[in-house]
């Protein structure tokens, strides 16, 4: 398989609106990689898109709806969408048309456009639930979130307070993101612990908002970079991806053992066997607050029930031990479902290539992972990436 | 060659924006209606709640009660043999207590839901559903319960045919 | 291997129903805002150029779709347009008989790349492919800055 590099990325604001329609937010993004990676659209041989349900855009078929804005016109063209998981996984997708040799330049668009599901794109989640066993019920999405958390902080005696502390670094982290929706350099956790109780334990400072947005990356075989002479190519060094039943009530949900098993994967690939040590910095999913610890342990980063104790710690801080979640997270920067790609696979990239202005780790960092999380309780995909 | 983005584009808008047209926009309700088959494993389990009974389905293979009920083990892929009833009491494996209804209203009086185990199923199997008689300090991870089952003549043949799943009572089976 | 068992006495098979409820609000989006803007008060039609690939695109694009550079170069649309394809339609959306058959048909202009599918206002015998329509617009205080603005396409001769 051929060596893969990401070589340039882009994405637009998050907001809980934006104007754009889904293509233009698809070209902003793109447009932005292009010029980052310093080429055109003639010089891409494939590009691919990821994008949550066509029910938030309320387009049918979207992924070709907004094609034109990607770039895509007259190239080879596909959609994913694994839920969650398509910001990392659309990523991995550029990866295996380039390490296939199928093609030398990429691109990889991922657009979300929530705001045009009224009143709440609550009314399309609402339809992941079973139609029989779960919908009758009149569940809130929030509460499966709910359930997931308290299983995680009964199993592991966490008090919330640990928990709101992530909400703090990532809010406060954001402030040095330009496109971030909710970044917050005063907040604190009282402020989390204050908030209204939504779905006891999730409170509304716990969790990320829904957002508009696009993200979109491009890459490269080793040729293309040595053709294009590429001065900060960063390397996907592993990738993973894994699903696990649809039958959450099946599952004990205290630890994500697909997130395990996908991270095994991508370490695997990158030849990694100890990812405390050999990780310098990590971008897992955070749309609330208890899913970066509950990620951080599934990618093997802490031990089942230590990654409250390296929070309260300061060892994810930005200059800590094992920064996480510089970026501002999806906490802090925004949840525009699939082009939260911008804030993790982008991040990795920004990072890596020393691009990340003011959110720059202070240290030497060579490998990053980043993990985004889908479906119900269900998807891991997982990438690492070095210099 | 290429240069890092200096400028972030994006034009945001505020919900009067939208809602009040401060926009150009066109607006759209879709008209689509489904009707889901059970199958033959949940046509099953609706019919037998019907009745009042809690129904699972084996896999002789792994040795396992399957509930809620069906036709294939997801874990060794193989058809289940047969219908098993089970008990109608279980544990109370993580629970939630909700101020939003399913439109994200608040509501004073919260929802008690989460995920009971059902005894005589695999372990840790069970189904998603209400609580009842409980109060935020009662309620508890490893909490034993039973179903409170609607009169016979309100069953349909619907998970709601239980009303909630209540605290067991001392010397309760 | 197939289920070790299949029921045959279909009054025992359930089925659930429900729908799906969402209401949608589309924005018109950076060019598009333009477009409707101009179109609900001065009644114009226009069309935005890319100078690289030499297309005037309408509905206008913030973007050319070929080599996606950002376009600037707004251009009005000549009035008079040709019926390039055309179809009758006698059912309505959900697939009842409609009252009236519709004739609707997709319109070019010349010099413009793309157009505008739509109804066109004519008995369907007088309809055929180079027809030339002009757009019939809705009066001025009733246009709403969405594609109906334009009531219909009728014959320019007419």
């Amino acid at each position: 398989m051929r060596k893969v590099a990401v070589i340039g990325a882009g994405m637009t604001l998050f907001r809980r609106r934006l104007m754009e329609t889904p293509k233009e937010l698809c070209f902003e993004a793109t447009r932005m990689a292009l010029d980052s990676a310093g080429i055109e659209l003639k010089d891409v041989d494939a590009v691919i898109s990821g994008s949550a349900p066509d029910g938030f855009d309320g387009v049918h078929m979207k992924g070709e709806y907004y094609s034109d804005g990607c770039g895509a016109y007259g190239k080879p063209y596909m959609r994913v969408f694994v839920g969650g998981g398509t910001g990392v996984f659309s990523a991995i997708s550029g990866w295996y048309h380039i390490a296939s040799g199928l093609a030398d330049i990429a691109l990889v668009v991922n657009e979300e456009k929530m705001s045009s599901c009224q009143p709440h794109p609550q009314s399309v989640f609402a339809h992941i639930w079973d139609p029989i066993l779960d919908r009758p019920l009149k569940p809130n999405l929030i509460w499966i979130f709910a359930m997931e958390m308290n299983r995680y902080m009964t199993v592991h005696k966490i008090k919330k307070e640990d928990i709101a502390l992530v909400a703090v670094k990532n809010k406060r982290n954001a402030v040095d993101h330009p496109c971030a929706q909710l970044a917050d350099p005063n907040i604190t956790v009282d402020d989390v612990l204050n908030s209204e109780v939504l779905a006891w334990p999730v409170q509304r400072l716990d969790i990320s908002p829904p957002s508009d947005g696009a993200a979109a990356l491009v890459m490269a075989s080793e040729d293309a970079v040595k053709r294009l002479h590429v001065e900060t190519p960063v390397w996907m060094k592993g990738v993973g991806w894994c699903i696990d039943s649809t039958m959450w009530t099946d599952r004990d949900l205290y630890f994500p053992e697909y997130v395990a098993r996908a991270a095994k994967m991508a370490y695997k690939m990158a030849k990694i066997d100890n990812p405390r040590k050999q990780i310098d910095f990590a971008e897992p999913y955070d749309p609330f607050d208890y899913k970066e610890l509950h990620h951080m342990e599934g990618l093997l980063l802490a031990k089942k029930g230590e990654a409250p104790i390296m929070t309260r710690e300061g060892v994810t801080q930005r200059d800590g031990d094992l920064p996480t979640c510089p970026s501002g997270g999806l906490l802090g920067v925004g949840n525009p479902i699939a082009a939260t790609m911008g804030v993790k696979i982008g991040e990795l990239y920004w990072q890596l290539s020393g691009q990340a202005g003011k959110r720059q780790i202070p240290h030497e960092i060579k490998t990053g992972v980043t993990n985004a999380w889908g479906d119900l309780m269900q998807y891991g995909a997982v990438a690492v990436m070095g210099v | 060659m290429g240069q890092t983005p200096q400028k972030w584009p994006g034009i945001e808008l505020s919900n009067d924006d939208l809602l009040n047209k401060k926009v150009t926009q066109t607006r759209y309700h879709p008209r689509a209606k489904f009707s889901w088959s059970a199958g033959e494993a949940i046509s099953r389990f609706l019919n037998e709640l019907k009745e009042g009974r809690l129904i699972g389905r084996e896999c002789k293979h792994c040795n396992k009660i399957l509930f809620p009920p069906r036709m294939f083990c997801e874990q060794c892929f193989k058809p289940t043999s047969k219908w098993v009833y089970i008990k109608d009491t279980g544990t109370i494996q993580t629970y939630s207590i909700s101020y939003l209804d399913k439109d994200a209203k608040r509501i004073t009086d919260p929802i008690y839901v989460g995920v009971v185990s059902i005894d005589g199923a695999a372990e840790k199997m069970g189904i998603m559903h209400y609580f009842g008689e409980v109060t935020k300090d009662t309620i508890h991870i490893g909490m034993k319960v039973k179903a409170k089952w609607k009169p016979p003549l309100e069953r349909t043949g619907s998970i709601l045919d239980i009303e909630y799943f209540r605290p067991l009572k001392e010397g309760e089976q | 291997m197939t289920f070790a068992e299949k029921t045959t006495d279909h009054r025992k098979l359930r089925r659930w129903e429900g729908n799906i409820e969402a209401d949608y609000i589309y924005t018109s989006g950076l060019a598009g805002e333009r477009f409707f803007t101009e179109l609900r008060k001065n009644g114009r039609i226009l069309a935005t150029h890319c100078p690289r690939c030499d297309l005037t695109y309408l509905p206008p694009r913030m973007y050319c779709e070929r080599c996606l550079a950002e376009l600037r170069d707004w251009k009005e649309v000549p009035a008079l347009g040709k019926v390039e394809a055309f179809t009758v339609a006698r059912l309505d959306e959900e697939g009842h008989e409609a009252p009236e058959p519709q004739v609707w048909a997709f319109i070019k202009f010349p010099g413009i790349h793309g157009g505008f599918v739509h109804i066109v206002a004519a008995p369907e015998e007088k309809v055929k492919r180079g027809l030339e329509v002009r757009p019939r617009l809705k009066p001025q205080p009733l246009r709403t800055g969405e594609i109906t603005d334009i009531e219909a396409f009728e014959p320019a001769e007419h």
